[in-house]
Order: C-alpha cells, then sequence, then structure tokens
C-alpha cells in the first residue's frame, strides 16, 4: 500500500451559470483500485468524471495527480502540452456513447494506433503488431482491422474505445457508463473484459455508472451522489449490503437484485 | 497479549430504516467474542437473533455501530471497525475469508477461474492458481465438464460448490463460514466438514454458523451464543 | 491629371500592409498559418485569389512575374493571371523560370532549381493539413500548438493499411523547421524534395481560408513517413517524349483521337529550354510541341 494516491480529487466545485453540478467533491484513488460512482442522472457524476478529466473548467477544487517522480502535483498547475500528453499516454477516457471516443472514418487499427503514433512510434509495423494484438485482447477479429468502426456492432464500438484507450498501458482510466447503450448480454461480456483487463494491467480506474450491478462487479469502492454532492462513500459491498444514507438506501432499494 | 486470531469487543449494530421513517432496529448490543487459531465457534441462536448480522460485521459486509473487531494481520493487530475500506480489502485479500450461503456469479466468468481468484489476488501465478483450484473442485466432485463454464446455469447444490471451494482455496488465518452445508448431499456436506477440519489444524480460526446440528458437533469446537435483542431488552 | 483606375498591383496600400504583416509573421515562424484579411479580388475563390494578394503584397515595379498553372505558363489561368499583373503593375512577365523574381505557381514547383532572391508564391486551397482528419478549427489549432501531429501519421498509416504503401501523391504533408506540420498545397509529391532548404523564399496564400504561410530560404521541409515505410516521392517511369528528359514529373496527355498517349514534362518551360539546347525525346516533332515554347 502507498501512501500516495494517485489522484486526488479536493472540493471539486463545478458550476453551470447559477445550478451547482458537483459540490465539494473530495476522493482519492490508488493504483490497482477501481472506485464506482453512482447517482441518478443528473446527480453530477458524469460532471465530476469530466471535472477530473479537465474537460470541464472546476469553479473550485483541485485534482491532483502523482507524477513519476512521486510528487502529487495540481493539474491545474501543470502546463497545457504536459497535461495533454499525460491525457493521451497515462490516461484514458471511455465514452458513453463510442462515438465520441472514436474516429468513425479511422479503421480500427488506425483507431487503436493513434495513441502510439501520437506518442511518438513511427514504425507502421510495429504499430500494426501491437493494434492486432489489442483488437485480439478486446475479442475483435484482428481480420477487422482495416474496417472502420460504423460497421461494426455498439459492442465492438466499445470494446475497441477500450483497447484504443489501453494500447499506450495508461495509469489511469476513466469511464462514463461504458456499458450503457448495450444490450444486457453484450454488457456482460464487456464488463467481464473490463474486469479481466483492470486486474491485468493493474489499472487505477473510475467508473461513473447508475448500475448498481455494474459497480458491485468492477468497483472496490464506490461513491454515490445526489445533487452534486457525495453522499456516502466506502466499500463496495458495505454500502450495497448497508448503505447508511437514506438516498442509498433508497437507491439500494430501487433496483430488484444488485 | 494472548494468541487470539480475532477478537470482537462490545460490537455493536443498529440499522437506521430511512425509508420507513427512520426506525432503528437494534440487531448487536456490545457483543464480545474472541477466536484463536485452531479453534471453530459455532454461532448459535434462534433465527433472526443476529448471527449473520455479527458475521458480516466481522467481514466489514456491515458498518459496526460502535465497539472494535481486531484481528491479528501479518503479525499486527488491525482494528477492522476503523481499518477503512482499503484497510479491510487488504485484510480480505491475505486474512479474513468468508463463505457465504450463496455464490454471486460473475457473468462469463468459468466455475475455475471464480475458484482460483482468492488465489491470483493474493498473488498466485495463474497457472499454479487454476491447478489449485482444479484440485478442489474435483475433490468436491463438481464435474469436470462444468469447470470451465460459467456458474450461472448450475444446480444451487453445484453452485455451492463452487462456491465452497472458492471459500477454500487460500488458506486464510481467520474464516467466516455461513451455512457450508446448505443445499449439498451428505457425501459432499462430509467434503465441506473436511475442509472445515483441515483448515482448523492448519490453524485457522473459524466462526460459523451451522444449522445441522450434526454437522456443527463435528466440526465446532465451542458455541457462541447470539441473544436476541428484542429478548434481551 | 487623371487618377490611375487601380493602386499598383490592384490593391490598396492598406491591404497590402496588412498582408506584409502577416507574411512577416509567416517567415517568422515557418509552417505556422496566419489568419489573414482576405479581400475579393476580380475572380473566384479557387481560382488563385490568396497567390493572387500574396504577390500583390510583394510585388514592386521592378519584378519579373512568371505564372504557371500545373507547370504550364500558357493555360488559361496562368495567362490571365499574368496579364492582371501586367496591367495593374506593369511589371515584366515571363516564362522562363531562371529570368523570373516571383513566380506564382498552381501546383508544381518548376524543375529549373530555385535561386537565392526568388520568391514563389503557392495557390493553396486547403491550407489545414490536418481537416479531413479534424473537422474542428479549435481542436486543429490547438493540435497545431502543442505540436500533437500523432493524427497526421494516422492517415499515412490508413493508406499503408489499405494500399501497401503509402499512396498520397500531392498535397503530401511535410514538417517544417522540425516544428509544424504544413500543406504543401496540392504539390506532387515528387516536388517535395524540393522544397527543402531552397533558396528561394516560398509564401503560401488561401484565399477562401484566409490564411498565409511561408517557407523562409533554407529552411527544413522533410516529408512525414514511417520508418518502415520511408517516403518515396512517385513520378511515372517513362521519359518525356519531346526532350527526353527523365529527371522530370511527367503528364501522361491524350494525343489523338484512337487513345494515343504521350508523356511530356509538366514544366513547359523546362521542356522547351532542354528542346533548344538540343534534346530529343521519342516523340520529338509531334505536334504537341509546336504550340509550345517560346
Amino acid at each position: 500500500m502507498s501512501a500516495v494516491p494517485l489522484l486526488a480529487v479536493r472540493d471539486l466545485t463545478v458550476r453551470f451559470g447559477r445550478r451547482v453540478a458537483v459540490q465539494h467533491a473530495s476522493f482519492e484513488l490508488w493504483p490497482g483500485e477501481v472506485l464506482a460512482i453512482v447517482g441518478e442522472s443528473g446527480s453530477g457524476k458524469t460532471t465530476l468524471l469530466r471535472a477530473v478529466h479537465g474537460d470541464l473548467p472546476a469553479d473550485g477544487g483541485r485534482v491532483l495527480y502523482r507524477l513519476h517522480d512521486g510528487t502529487l502535483a495540481p493539474l491545474d498547475g501543470l502546463a497545457e502540452p504536459v497535461r495533454r500528453h499525460l491525457a493521451r499516454t497515462e490516461w484514458g477516457f471511455v465514452h458513453q456513447n463510442p462515438r465520441d471516443g472514436l474516429r468513425m472514418a479511422v479503421s480500427a487499427g488506425g483507431n487503436v494506433g493513434e495513441r502510439l503514433m501520437a506518442a511518438g512510434m513511427r514504425h507502421w509495423g510495429r504499430i500494426r503488431a501491437e493494434a492486432t494484438q489489442w483488437l485480439r485482447r478486446v475479442e475483435i477479429d484482428p481480420a477487422r482491422i482495416d474496417d472502420p468502426p460504423r460497421t461494426f456492432s455498439g459492442g465492438m464500438q466499445q470494446r475497441l474505445q477500450i483497447a484504443r484507450v489501453l494500447v499506450t498501458r495508461p495509469r489511469l482510466v476513466l469511464m462514463d457508463e461504458p456499458t450503457g447503450g448495450l444490450d444486457v448480454s453484450v454488457q456482460a461480456r464487456l464488463l467481464d473484459l473490463i474486469r479481466g483487463l483492470v486486474a491485468d494491467l493493474g489499472l487505477a480506474a473510475v467508473i461513473v455508472t447508475h448500475d448498481l450491478a455494474v459497480a458491485r462487479l468492477l468497483a472496490h469502492r464506490m461513491l454515490v451522489m445526489q445533487g452534486g454532492r457525495i453522499v456516502e462513500s466506502g466499500l463496495t459491498d458495505q454500502v450495497l449490503d448497508d448503505p447508511q444514507h437514506p438516498y442509498s438506501q433508497l437507491l439500494v432499494a430501487s433496483v430488484l437484485q444488485a | 497479549m494472548s494468541g487470539f486470531a480475532l477478537r470482537a469487543e462490545g460490537l455493536s449494530k443498529t440499522f437506521t430504516l430511512h425509508l420507513q421513517g427512520g426506525v432503528r432496529l437494534p440487531v448487536l448490543h456490545e457483543v464480545s467474542l474472541e477466536v484463536r487459531p485452531g479453534e471453530c465457534v459455532a454461532l448459535t441462536g434462534p433465527s433472526g437473533a443476529g448471527k449473520s448480522t455479527l458475521m458480516r460485521a466481522l467481514y466489514g459486509n456491515y458498518l459496526p455501530g460502535g465497539g472494535r473487531i481486531l484481528v491479528r494481520h501479518r503479525g499486527a493487530l488491525v482494528d477492522l471497525a476503523t481499518a477503512g475500506p482499503r484497510g479491510i480489502l487488504a485484510l480480505r485479500r491475505e486474512t479474513i475469508g468468508y463463505v457465504s450461503q450463496f455464490l454471486r456469479v460473475i457473468p462469463r466468468v468459468p466455475a475455475r477461474a471464480i475458484v482460483a481468484e482468492p488465489l491470483r489476488a493474493a498473488g498466485m501465478a495463474e497457472a499454479e492458481a487454476l491447478s489449485a483450484a482444479e484440485r478442489l473442485l474435483a475433490r468436491l466432485n463438481l464435474p469436470q465438464r462444468l469447470w470451465s463454464l460459467p456458474p450461472a446455469t448450475f444446480s444451487g447444490g453445484e453452485q455451492q460448490r463452487v462456491n465452497l471451494a472458492r471459500g477454500f482455496a487460500y488458506p486464510y488465518p481467520v474464516m467466516l463460514v455461513d451455512e457450508p452445508t446448505a443445499s449439498l448431499d451428505p457425501a459432499n456436506a462430509a467434503v465441506a466438514v473436511a475442509l472445515i477440519e483441515e483448515a482448523k489444524s492448519r490453524g485457522a480460526a473459524i466462526v460459523g454458523i451451522f444449522h445441522d446440528a450434526d454437522v456443527r458437533r463435528r466440526v465446532a469446537t465451542r458455541e457462541h451464543e447470539v441473544i436476541p435483542l428484542a429478548a434481551a431488552a | 491629371m487623371s487618377l490611375p483606375a487601380y493602386s499598383f498591383a490592384y490593391l490598396d496600400e492598406q491591404t497590402k500592409r496588412m498582408i506584409r504583416r502577416a507574411l512577416l509573421k509567416a517567415v517568422a515562424i515557418p509552417g505556422y498559418q496566419v489568419p489573414f484579411a482576405s479581400r475579393e479580388m476580380p475572380l473566384a475563390y479557387g481560382w488563385g485569389t490568396g497567390g493572387m494578394q500574396v504577390t500583390a503584397a510583394v510585388i514592386g515595379p521592378d519584378d519579373v512575374l512568371k505564372v504557371i498553372d500545373q507547370g504550364a505558363d500558357d493555360t488559361t489561368n496562368a495567362v490571365s493571371i499574368r496579364r492582371f499583373f501586367a496591367l495593374t503593375a506593369g511589371v515584366r512577365t515571363t516564362e522562363r523560370t531562371a529570368e523570373a523574381t516571383i513566380i506564382q505557381t498552381r501546383h508544381r514547383i518548376p524543375e529549373t532549381p530555385l535561386a537565392a532572391g526568388q520568391i514563389l508564391v503557392y495557390q493553396v486551397p486547403q491550407p489545414e493539413p490536418l481537416r479531413k482528419l479534424e473537422p474542428r478549427e479549435t481542436e486543429t489549432r490547438r493540435m497545431h500548438a502543442l505540436a500533437e501531429y500523432g493524427l497526421m501519421h494516422v492517415k499515412l498509416y490508413e493508406d499503408i493499411a489499405r494500399h501497401g504503401r503509402i499512396t498520397l501523391s500531392y498535397d503530401y504533408p511535410v514538417l517544417v523547421n522540425g516544428r509544424h506540420v504544413m500543406a504543401p498545397s496540392p504539390i506532387p509529391s515528387f516536388d517535395n524534395p524540393k522544397m527543402h532548404r531552397s533558396p528561394a523564399l516560398q509564401l503560401f496564400g488561401a484565399g477562401r481560408e484566409k490564411r498565409i504561410y511561408a517557407v523562409p530560404p533554407y529552411t527544413d521541409v522533410v516529408s512525414l513517413a514511417f520508418e518502415d515505410h520511408p517516403f518515396r516521392p512517385w513520378k511515372a517511369e517513362a521519359a518525356c517524349g519531346l526532350c527526353g528528359a527523365t529527371e522530370t514529373y511527367l503528364d501522361e496527355v491524350v494525343v489523338d483521337d484512337r487513345g494515343g498517349r504521350l508523356f511530356v514534362c509538366s514544366d513547359t518551360d523546362y521542356c522547351a529550354e532542354r528542346r533548344k539546347a538540343g534534346h530529343r525525346g521519342a516523340a520529338a516533332g509531334h505536334a504537341l510541341a509546336a504550340g509550345e515554347g517560346g
């Protein structure tokens, strides 16, 4: 157990005009740990995730990230080139809609290879080999490597998006409802895949979901959000089996069986 | 300090049901319990007395309302009640195991991988973990053709055997065992009893709920009665 | 006393000053696209309005102007732009590369090596090399600002994946001065090496897109590629039918109504000079040569 977390979110506040979307959110994440953020639509969970990723400006608080030298650096203090470099190498963001995370007109191989090329890889054969290996890993037939993702099913697109993000071996992956628009059977396959990859690669991940079963399956810890606030946090099975906050109890009581 | 492996001191647990107008349901009040290595303590008491609640509190699954849960972890005493999520996860990886009544099925994950998972989590190499898992499944008479299948479609008894194998795969120093022989036929119940006996003889401290009086007599070194609070009040 | 109908070289002095400021900035940051307030010219966008505005801003009474379109001096577009400046600036025009001080071009770099003191003005339809891959201007600007050019290689990756090699044969992206990725305008990739450390000043004008950029003399211009798929400029495997040249970029032209074809130099001036010097191709004396040269 390391004393310094990989990611530390302190008092993060995000406003949309006069509406407060996220209010004083704080949490920490350690390497190898999966954290689920649950709550109903409009609870601020996706906004929190996007603010952590730097896609939305925070109106208060900070996000700190452990750099390779071990220091915990505030992201807003890093120069933009450094931040963007982190975002495309050490970080990954998996969008709910794969269209937001893929280049639909670029082949599957090009989609997976992009981050490698962005990181400076200039050997076509090696980029190709790496992309092939990752397609296999996310259970996409490597024969489809030159097909554009618009010819893929929703589940395949989502797996491709995950391959595209993981190819640079990020330390931190942020996922926004990764199984959101998928059929139940396809969801199961994707969840199993994410579960395996997270464990094999020792990733730290934050997963936003409204599905408590997803949190149960994937996450070590979870946060419950309501109205922009984190109302409860703790061990996943403890929060699901012995929720303390009235809203958590309502959430747990509202699903059939998580 | 004496050599206990697990000790609950003044453990209390009250559920507050916010959806029922904030009704408070006290279940445990100042429960104390000590278990030494090699001991198997059977929790007794009528249904609804709070046996399962106590077990879940000892595992950190229920949040204790008061008291301490001291666990010997890597040679030091850790209070599980205040260890926090990451502390509890560390305890669960190496020190405390929980064999529940029902298998929580994970989609698409085959039986032997489910059994091997605690070994993998503790750092064992995949091949080694899988072959250890297979040995246990064989011992629990789960047909070999089922090993590579996800247990979602298994019968209740088959699922429970997978569950037992998973629970006993890693040699935890402290084990919490909830109805291990429920829904098992006599032959497999005997295997379950043997697994508990072996855990005891390697020095595990065990707390269990055994409805089957026969099984209880065979495995328990002593009994601890959980008294319903309504009756105690 | 009568006022001239137009300012010198058509554009008013304030506009030329504005364009010169943009040019200075462009020269200072090689390959960087400088926005400028593109004016209406007396011909439609797409006919070289960007190049004409740049030419108008740099031309002086002593300059000698050459205009080529796909290497040829005698196409409608080249002829009318040449006449435009003869009319509005009163400058001398020429078809000889070596004689010109300013060469405005569409889609070619002359075969005759350029010299110090010459200015090559490119007409540019699409100045943004990343545009087809990333439609958002805000995003492409940021990518240039941070030198995030992975996406550019995605385009080349796709080409190799589809065809086994880089088939992109014109407007082939280059890295200028080790910093900015730049669209060289739709010149054939064959011409790309001529940009590298050229002694001439190279200016680029995109009228519709309102961008100006530049490559100062002796600047590194490197065509993008992969280690295992290096840049290879493409050229037809043939010799010029008229002058016999094998080192030039060739056009394939249909010469009769029976499907007869002939490869000829795309640079008409270069070809004519060679023929004058006595070089003969396999189809020497063909009627095609008659209308050319001079």
